[in-house]
This record gives C-alpha cells, sequence and structure tokens, in this order.
C-alpha cells in the first residue's frame, strides 16, 4: 500500500514538472506583469520601471526564470518553489505570497470541504431513492432536478442565492444570513465557539451555492450504478437468502454502488476548484479564488504560477485518494 | 478504457443511420430539446434583424425603465435594451461554444485516434501530454490565460483559448475506443489490401467512432456555454460594449431583487440552453450507444 502511493506519486511529479513549464510559458507569453505600472499616469522614470524589472526578475530569459522560480538558485532569496518561496509579486516588496497563500487557503478548504460533504451526503441519498424506485415521480423528479443543477451557472445561482439572504434580512429586520465575506469584520473580543458560529453562518449560502455543481453530476452517477447493482444476481441471491431488506441495501448493494462515485468525485473536485473563483466572487470572500481573479487581473505571473501548482496538486492528491479508497469499497483489488 | 463499441465494428451497415434516427426520435425530452435549441438559435440569429433596438446604449432608451410595450424585457441604467442585449448576448454565447465544439472535437479525435491507433511510445507522449493539460481546472487554467491578454479579447480569441483546453476529455473517449477497434478484422483486412496509416485512421476507425464521439462533443457544447458565460462573469471574456450572457448576469449580479428584468433574463437563458443541450446530448447517447444509456428500460 505504502509503496503504491509513493509510486504513484512518483508518476505525478514528472506530469506536474510539465504542467508547470507549460503554464508558466503560456503565461510569460500572455501577460506582461509590468503593464499595470507602464500605463501609470503620471509615467514613471525609467529607473523605477528598471528596478521593478530586476524586482521581478523580467530582465532575465524565459527558461533562466522558470529555472529561478523552480528552485531559487541565483535569486534574492523570495523565490524558488522548491524552497517553499513563490517569487515576488507586482503588489510591492511587502506583499509576501505565501503567507497569503496561507491565509486563504484555510477560507477556501473550509468551504470545498463542507461543499463536497454536503454534496456527496445528498447525491447518495437521492441516487439511491432514484434507483429504488425507478420510473417513479419522486424518480422522474429528482432526474430532473438534476439535470437542472447540470445546467445552472454557478455563479448565476450563487449570485440569486446571496440576493435571497439579503432580502430575507431585509424582510426579517435582522441579519439571518451572513451574506459578505468568509467571518465577521470584526471577530476581535470573540471567543473560540462565537468565531466558529461566525465562520458556519457565513458558509451556509456559499455551500448551498458551491454544492450543485457535484452534487448535479454526481447523483446521476449514483443513480445508474445503484441500478446496475440493483439488477445483478448476487443482490437477488441476497435476498432469496432470506436477508433482511435493509441489510442487503447496505451492506450488499451500496456498498459496490459507491466505487463508480468516488472515481468520478476525484475528477469533480477540479470543477468544485474552479467553482470556488466565482463563489467567493460572488459572496466577496478573502480566499484562493478571488486571490486568482486579483492575480489575473494585475497579470501577477508568480502568484498565479503558484496558484496553478497548488491547484494541480490538490487535483492528483485527489485522484489518489479516489484509488485508494477502491481499495477500502471493492475487496478484489489489492495494492502490490 | 472500458469504452467499448459492440454493434457498430465493421463500417456501418446501410440503414443504422435510420435506426439512430428512429430511436432519437423515440426519445422525446432529446426531441423537446432539439426543437428548442432550434428555437433559441433563430431567436438569437434571425432576433436582431427583426427587432428595433440592438445591444448598444441609446439616447432614445429611457433608464432603468421596467418592462413594458416599448420594452418587453425593460431597460438598463445606462440606457440598452434588454431584449437586445439577449439576443446578442446569445448569439455571442452560441457561437463561442460551437467553435469550441467544432475545433476541440476535431482535435480530441484526430488526436485520440492517433494515440490508440499506433499505441506504444506515441500513445505514451500524446496521451501524457492530456494528463498534463487536464491537471487543472479548465475555468480555472481558461481565466488565467483569457485574462491575462490586455484589450479586448473578442469572441473568436474566446473560443480559441477555450477550445485549447477542452479538447482534452473526446480524446480520452476516442483513444478508447480506437483501442478496441483497431483489433477488427475490418482493420486488419484495410491494412491487408494495402491502406496507409492515414486512410485506416480517417477513412476506417473515426467513422466508426462517430457514436462517441457525436455524444462527446454535444456534451461539450454545455460545457462551453457555462465556462464561457464565467469567464465573461468574471470580466476575462467578451468585453464591453459587446455583450455576453455572462456579462449579463456580471452587470446585474445584485439586482435580483431590485430590478429583476435585468438578472433573470441571462441566467435563465444560459440554464436552458444549456439543459436543451443535455437533453440532446442524452438522447444522442441513447440511440447511439445504447449500453452507455443513463435510463435503463
Amino acid at each position: 500500500m505504502l509503496v503504491f502511493v509513493i509510486r504513484r506519486l512518483l508518476v505525478t511529479v514528472p506530469v506536474l514538472l510539465a504542467a508547470s513549464m507549460f503554464s508558466f510559458a503560456l503565461i510569460d507569453v500572455t501577460g506582461d506583469p509590468l503593464a499595470d505600472l507602464l500605463v501609470q499616469q503620471p509615467p514613471p522614470s525609467q529607473e523605477v520601471i528598471q528596478a521593478e524589472r530586476e524586482r521581478l526578475y523580467l530582465d532575465r530569459p524565459a527558461y533562466e526564470r522558470y529555472w529561478l522560480w523552480l528552485t531559487g538558485i541565483g535569486g534574492n532569496g523570495d523565490i524558488g518553489l522548491l524552497q517553499g518561496e513563490f517569487g515576488p509579486s507586482v503588489q510591492g516588496p511587502a506583499f509576501d505570497v505565501g503567507a497569503e497563500v496561507a491565509a486563504r487557503m484555510g477560507v477556501t478548504l473550509r468551504l470545498v470541504a463542507a461543499a463536497v460533504l454536503l454534496a456527496l451526503g445528498l447525491a447518495v441519498a437521492t441516487g439511491v431513492v432514484s434507483a429504488m424506485r425507478q420510473y417513479s415521480v419522486v424518480d422522474h423528479t429528482l432526474t430532473f432536478i438534476g439535470f437542472l443543477a447540470l445546467a445552472m451557472p454557478t455563479f448565476w445561482l450563487g449570485a440569486l442565492i446571496k440576493e435571497a439572504g439579503v432580502w430575507a434580512n431585509g424582510q426579517l429586520g435582522t441579519t439571518v444570513f451572513s451574506t459578505i465575506g468568509a467571518s465577521a469584520a470584526d471577530t476581535r473580543g470573540m471567543d473560540l465557539w462565537e468565531r466558529i458560529a461566525d465562520a458556519g453562518g457565513h458558509l451556509v449560502l456559499p455551500t448551498v451555492a458551491l454544492m450543485l455543481t457535484g452534487y448535479a453530476a454526481w447523483s446521476r452517477y449514483q443513480r445508474t450504478a445503484m441500478l446496475e447493482v440493483l439488477n445483478s444476481d448476487y443482490v437477488r441471491l441476497a435476498h432469496a437468502k432470506g436477508l433482511r431488506r435493509r441489510t442487503v441495501m447496505r451492506r450488499h448493494a451500496l456498498r459496490t454502488a459507491l466505487i463508480p462515485l468516488t472515481s468520478v468525485a476525484a475528477v469533480t473536485i477540479a470543477e468544485i476548484l474552479a467553482g470556488t473563483v466565482l463563489i467567493e466572487t460572488v459572496f466577496q470572500w478573502r480566499g484562493m479564488g478571488t486571490l486568482l481573479v486579483e492575480a489575473v487581473r494585475t497579470s501577477d505571473a508568480y502568484v498565479l504560477m503558484g496558484w496553478l501548482m497548488l491547484a494541480g496538486t490538490l487535483v492528483v492528491l485527489a485522484n489518489l485518494a479516489a484509488d485508494l479508497l477502491y481499495g477500502v469499497l471493492d475487496p478484489r483489488i489489492r495494492y502490490e | 478504457m472500458s469504452e467499448t463499441v459492440r454493434d457498430g465494428a465493421p463500417p456501418p451497415p446501410r440503414g443504422r443511420l435510420r435506426t439512430v434516427a428512429a430511436r432519437f426520435a423515440r426519445h422525446r425530452p432529446a426531441m423537446a430539446g432539439l426543437a428548442a435549441l432550434a428555437a433559441l438559435v433563430l431567436f438569437a440569429f434571425a432576433g436582431p434583424l427583426l427587432w428595433t433596438w440592438d445591444h448598444t446604449v441609446s439616447g432614445e432608451i429611457p433608464s432603468s425603465a421596467p418592462p413594458g410595450p416599448e420594452h418587453p424585457l425593460g431597460t438598463t441604467s445606462a440606457g440598452n435594451d434588454v431584449l437586445g442585449q439577449l439576443m446578442r448576448g446569445m448569439q455571442q454565447t452560441l457561437k463561442v461554444a460551437f467553435t469550441v465544439t467544432v475545433l476541440a472535437t476535431v482535435v480530441g479525435s484526430v488526436w485520440g485516434a492517433v494515440a490508440g491507433y499506433f499505441r506504444g511510445w506515441v500513445d505514451a507522449v500524446l496521451m501524457r501530454a492530456v494528463d498534463v493539460l487536464l491537471i487543472v481546472p479548465l475555468l480555472v487554467v481558461v481565466a488565467a490565460v483569457g485574462g491575462n491578454v490586455r484589450g479586448g479579447t473578442t469572441w473568436y480569441g474566446v473560443a480559441l483559448v477555450i477550445a485549447a483546453f477542452a479538447w482534452t476529455p473526446i480524446s480520452r473517449v476516442v483513444r478508447g475506443v480506437v483501442l478496441s477497434l483497431r483489433e477488427q478484422e475490418f482493420v486488419e483486412a484495410a491494412r491487408a489490401a494495402g491502406a496507409s496509416h492515414a486512410r485506416i485512421v480517417f477513412r476506417h476507425l473515426l467513422p466508426n467512432a462517430a457514436g462517441p464521439i457525436i455524444v462527446a462533443a454535444t456534451l461539450l457544447i454545455a460545457v462551453a456555454i457555462l465556462v464561457e458565460a464565467a469567464m465573461s462573469f468574471l470580466g476575462f471574456g467578451i468585453q464591453a460594449p459587446d455583450v455576453s450572457l455572462g456579462l449579463m448576469v456580471q452587470h446585474a449580479k445584485t439586482a435580483a431583487f431590485t430590478r429583476p428584468w435585468l438578472f433573470y433574463p441571462p441566467g435563465l437563458a444560459i440554464v436552458l440552453i444549456a439543459l436543451v443541450i443535455n437533453f440532446i446530448g442524452d438522447g444522442l447517447r441513447d440511440a447511439l450507444d445504447p449500453r452507455q444509456a443513463m435510463v435503463r428500460s
């Protein structure tokens, strides 16, 4: 098992490396980090531009810069991914990308975890109900909701949910739903429980909006998988043996029907990451999603690179987790 | 790769197309979807020719007027006719989506077919490249690249950027199908008859993989629409004074309860187009690829 994990991780290293070279070249070609500085009014002096160019290492050729970005050898100590430094930002020397990412990552992971858990739970439940009552009114309704969710633009639904929260607050005259930010503007003077309650309250509406991305795909896969299992011989045998219906469903059918879902779930994690960009924009969170938007807007090349690498690593880890879950769910799979 | 083609191995027998068409016609949601899509396309492309106002600001248009006889969907605060904007927005969105789908399907199919046909190191190199492209979420990489380009982006530029990253799932599907097709007798016969590699790939393998390709391409249209809308919403896609559905939502994002006529039309239009295309895709899947059917009878 450990050998399998290590081997899988080693295989992904060259893929991540190739992805980093590709993205680096692409970002380098498409954007100029100095663009905002050059159009400033009044125009900055030549020395200022030159100093900024040196600070961002733009005076070096692209291949040298890539090597520098990766290893940090020959830099000023603020660059080198392998040394844990993301590189200088166009926001100025005081802007520490690593600290910013660390602060924002927790906020975003909180949102992603809540959305994934809620979506998985709902998808499994509705998928199983749909399959057990195939072609009933419930099944048709759930299938239609699934189709609708699949066609729903995350940002539009998010904006609708947010405005609904604002409207409800206005009707009730108090703030029932938090609609802006990941936590209250001022958390000083709150004890731990109050902080948790505050963060949880801010999590509710964005989670509902983000959840739909995963739910739409997963519930339909769960239904198909469950149908396949329910029509299989071994489930019929389990019934014939006289096992209780609930035992058959939980121990025999559901466990097998969860296997396809794990691989789909790992793939959809990537889409949920993309969804956080939209949802955080709508709800004005200071998370990784809005960091990406700001970095793109300012052509902040090193921040963008760091973001893409973190997202890529997360996707790789999600796939690995799915592979390991297969082993738990399906006793026929062994990792040598 | 578990995709296998069971019925259509040898060159499609005469009448297969008719069978597929009949099976598709029996799929009621898909037929309704097809009719609705035709209506939507007509609305987006012929509508602007008939309607008085286009998507631009006009001094004769009152500001922030609710829907009325003059402006059936109301007006924006700047003085745009929302119906005119909606037509233009749908047009841009559909143009992007169809362009993405055509480009991505061609590239993805050829890429996957070459990988599956030659196998060995060609396959390894081509599919590792796909792994590399798939590692970052589509919307993120498209926003990062598209938004990085300074100055306005045209709908064609947006389509090119999305297509550049959206073809990878299709290549995986096609590779899987071709891997099983290449072992069959008709490919061996073609090879024995002296057909070149190119001829085998383009005349024998790809036509027989048409079913899964069409299904994947249809579903890609819906993905492209949602990605384009999200890109424009973030401000990295089509730029004002031009409009797209995502940009309209961006401008109206706080108006859901105050000026609903600005908020609902673009959002519902996106939902409707994507929904209709998913229905068509589902019907095509049932008709072309019965084993992958989501609904089992």
